[in-house]
């Protein structure tokens, strides 16, 4: 299983991967879109979004979702990162997950739209994804993880 | 202009660092050619047909002489002597290494210039009016909004993987110098119903293979919400635009696709969340970024004594007079001319620049321009602040140098991309044909009789050259491996833009000077009074012009 960064450490991952062809999901089993959609227990469950479902359907249930995950199947498609952020912005508390192929060369722009879990494809290299939290240490831009812009701290 | 804080140099800094790691890798084979792609492109390097090509960012045109210094600097220590202004007010360098750009981002930054941006799937560099500041027909100054976009979309997370670039333009005049129907948003400020000032947004414009001028999606905005405003545009776009067709991933597809209104209203939908949160401006932000561009201390100079001393030295010198008249422009103040330096001498590529040329035109700005320079998207330089007293002595260092070459805006300073010289996405090459017309048309009393006319030269699809909206454009086609250019009349970059319609079946490069040739005699015998190329092409249409270029030899 992939390994996982959560607040800044390498950690176990409690979810079990999403299979969207099963029938029935498990218990702590990440659930597909529609899986979701179509589950008559869904609070306190994981739901997983792929680039072009938009998080919409989830809205109107943010408190009731344990941890969305967002896969990046190629990681130049950024979808998921305003998908992240419409999230965040809405009001989203749980775990918001990257998965897939995402580069570490992304993690500070990941970071910044409000994921705080990282599970990268190639598990070898978590310590350099961590590393790549640390590229930067300024930014121009309101994002969740600094709802403020630099023009309204700039001293 | 604008100068760096602590802030600004952390980030371009941190830039470089990460940039050199990144390089680092790749050269170590821990980073595939395909993850090192999107990541060196956002650093404005390409790997190109001979070498690497690294494009520097010029934030909306303007350097000043310390940073014209270091780029001549720059391109006789990594490159080979010269630099290319770009369609994008951008400079490039045609010959870096691969493993020494990390060394020539840490020297640019040293005099606050870097290379985020300029390519790749991301918001590019904010472009605006070469006049900006100084022209006579000006709302407001533009450059303020362009220094705040530019700050919001450096490295914004949310935008760096986009389905393809994103280009911003900002005009502030009645003139659109700027080119703002030709971009992914146009901005332009423009006084509301109260008199107050705001921007009008215009999305979904564009070139490349399917070119379209932008719609209108808002009328009027104030200034403060400028910034949601565009946050909410890119979130449409980087939600909904096209992802499996790469020419079809811009936003003027998706516009279309949506239709305007419908597009509007998922903006305006989006905007809701962002709007009065924490990105909209302030009173203080707008006073910080406008007291970067205040006026220089102009001296008080009595205009008509100004003029009267220019016209007497005009007379004398016919040489002289005829550059003033061709390439020096009204001033906002009293006594000043904003002078255009030519970078389109026959015999030299469209836009390029030696390290001498750069150092002279360094002195020349700290001697009669308040040390700043402007670079413009017609592949110039601009000297916005010339006393006319002093004309005549920058007149003459110019000429020396081969910067006054007094064409600007006729047919020889014409835009051209680099072309298949150069740039490996190419079909054809460009400079050759730049070259051929301007060997043919050398004759000044011709060129003059012709009057403006915009001749805009690309060597592919993706119109570098801007060869839609030229009077005259010219694409370079690939035909079964063989270069063919495609002729396209009636194009415009101006507030009434319009796309040129193509000619017919494209030409072999020996056959250009001739098609030209023979568009402009056309034209010259249909034209009514002073008429320019553009409007005799609009009053009778492609027809005229396509029987005389197409005509049988029998």
């Amino acid at each position: 299983m992939p390994g996982l960064i959560k607040q800044g450490q390498i950690v176990e991952d409690n979810w079990l991967p999403a299979d969207p062809d099963a029938a029935t999901v498990g218990e702590g089993q990440i659930l597909s879109l529609d899986q979701w959609l179509n589950s008559e227990q869904p609070s306190g469950r994981a739901v997983m979004l792929e680039p072009g479902q938009a998080p919409n359907p989830l809205f109107d249930h943010l408190e009731r979702i344990s941890m969305i995950a967002i896969n990046f199947p190629v990681f130049t498609d950024g979808r998921g990162f305003s998908y992240a952020r419409e999230l965040r912005e809405r009001g989203f508390n749980g775990e918001l997950r990257a998965c897939g192929h995402f580069i570490r060369d992304q993690m500070t722009y990941l970071r910044r739209c409000g994921f705080d879990a990282f599970q990268p494809a190639e598990a070898a290299h978590l310590e350099d994804y961590l590393a790549g939290l640390n590229d930067f240490s300024e930014s121009y831009q309101a994002a969740i993880d600094q709802p403020l812009p630099l023009f309204r701290r700039r001293n | 202009m604008y100068v760096y804080d602590q802030y600004d140099q952390t980030i371009v800094d941190e830039r470089v660092a990460q940039f050199r790691g990144q390089t680092a890798r790749f050269l170590a084979g821990q980073l595939t050619e395909g993850e090192f792609l999107p990541l060196r492109l956002q650093n404005g390097l390409y790997l190109q047909r001979l070498a690497p090509m690294l494009r520097i960012a010029v934030p909306y045109g303007l350097l000043n002489s310390s940073q014209l210094r270091k780029l001549a600097e720059i391109t006789r220590v990594f490159d080979k002597g010269y630099a290319h202004v770009s369609t994008r007010q951008n400079i490039q360098l045609n010959w870096p290494q691969l493993e020494e750009v990390p060394d020539i981002l840490a020297e640019l930054a040293s005099v606050q210039i870097h290379a985020i941006q300029t390519s790749g799937n991301c918001i590019r560099n904010t472009t605006t009016d070469q006049y900006a500041g100084v022209a006579t027909d000006e709302l407001e100054d533009p450059r303020p909004y362009c220094e705040i976009i530019r700050q919001w979309s450096t490295l914004h997370p949310e935008f760096a993987f986009l389905p393809r670039k994103f280009k911003i333009a900002v005009c502030g005049t009645r003139e659109d110098r700027a080119a703002i129907h030709a971009h992914d948003i146009g901005v332009e400020l423009v006084a509301g119903d109260s008199g107050e000032i705001g921007c009008r947004i215009l999305a979904g414009g564009g070139l490349g293979r399917t070119p379209v001028i932008g719609s209108v999606i808002c009328d009027w905005l104030d200034k403060k919400h400028l910034l949601t405003y565009l946050e909410a545009i890119l979130r449409v776009y980087n939600q909904n635009g096209r992802r499996d067709n790469k020419y079809k991933a811009r936003i003027k597809i998706l516009v279309k696709a949506m239709g305007v209104d419908a597009f509007r209203e998922a903006v305006e939908q989006e905007w809701e969340l962002l709007r009065d949160g924490p990105s909209t401006l302030t009173e203080a932000e707008i006073n910080r970024a406008k007291s970067f561009f205040t006026e220089p201390p102009y001296p008080a100079l009595d205009d008509a004594a100004a003029r009267a001393g220019l016209a007497e030295q005009a007379a004398a010198d016919p040489i002289f007079g005829n550059w003033v008249k061709r390439n020096t422009v009204e001033h906002r103040v009293a006594g000043h001319r904003i002078v255009n330096l030519s970078l389109k001498a026959t015999g030299y590529a469209p836009g390029d620049i030696t390290d001498g040329q750069l150092e002279l035109v360094a002195d020349l700005a700290d001697e009669f321009s308040f040390g700043e320079v402007r670079t413009t998207h017609q592949q110039n330089m601009v000297l916005a602040d010339v006393r006319m007293d002093q004309l005549y002595s920058l007149w003459q260092r110019l000429q020396r140098a081969g910067l006054a070459t007094p064409n600007h805006g006729y047919l020889t300073d014409m835009i051209c991309c680099p072309g298949g010289d150069y740039c490996s996405l190419a079909n054809a090459k460009s400079i050759p044909v730049a070259e051929a017309i301007q060997s043919r048309f050398d004759d000044l009393d011709y060129l003059y009789d012709l009057g403006p006319i915009e001749l805009n030269i690309s060597g592919c699809m993706n119109a570098c050259g801007h060869h839609h909206i030229g009077h005259i454009g010219i694409l370079g086609v690939d035909k079964k491996g063989e270069e063919f250019y495609q002729v396209c009349l009636g194009g415009s970059q101006a507030k009434d833009a319009s796309i040129g319609k193509i000619l017919g079946p494209s030409f072999s490069q020996q056959d250009m000077p001739e098609v030209i040739e023979k568009l402009l005699s056309t034209y010259l015998e249909l034209r009514e009074g002073e008429e320019i190329f553009l409007d005799t092409y609009r009053r009778v249409g492609i027809e005229p012009f396509k029987e005389r270029v197409y005509a049988r030899a029998d």
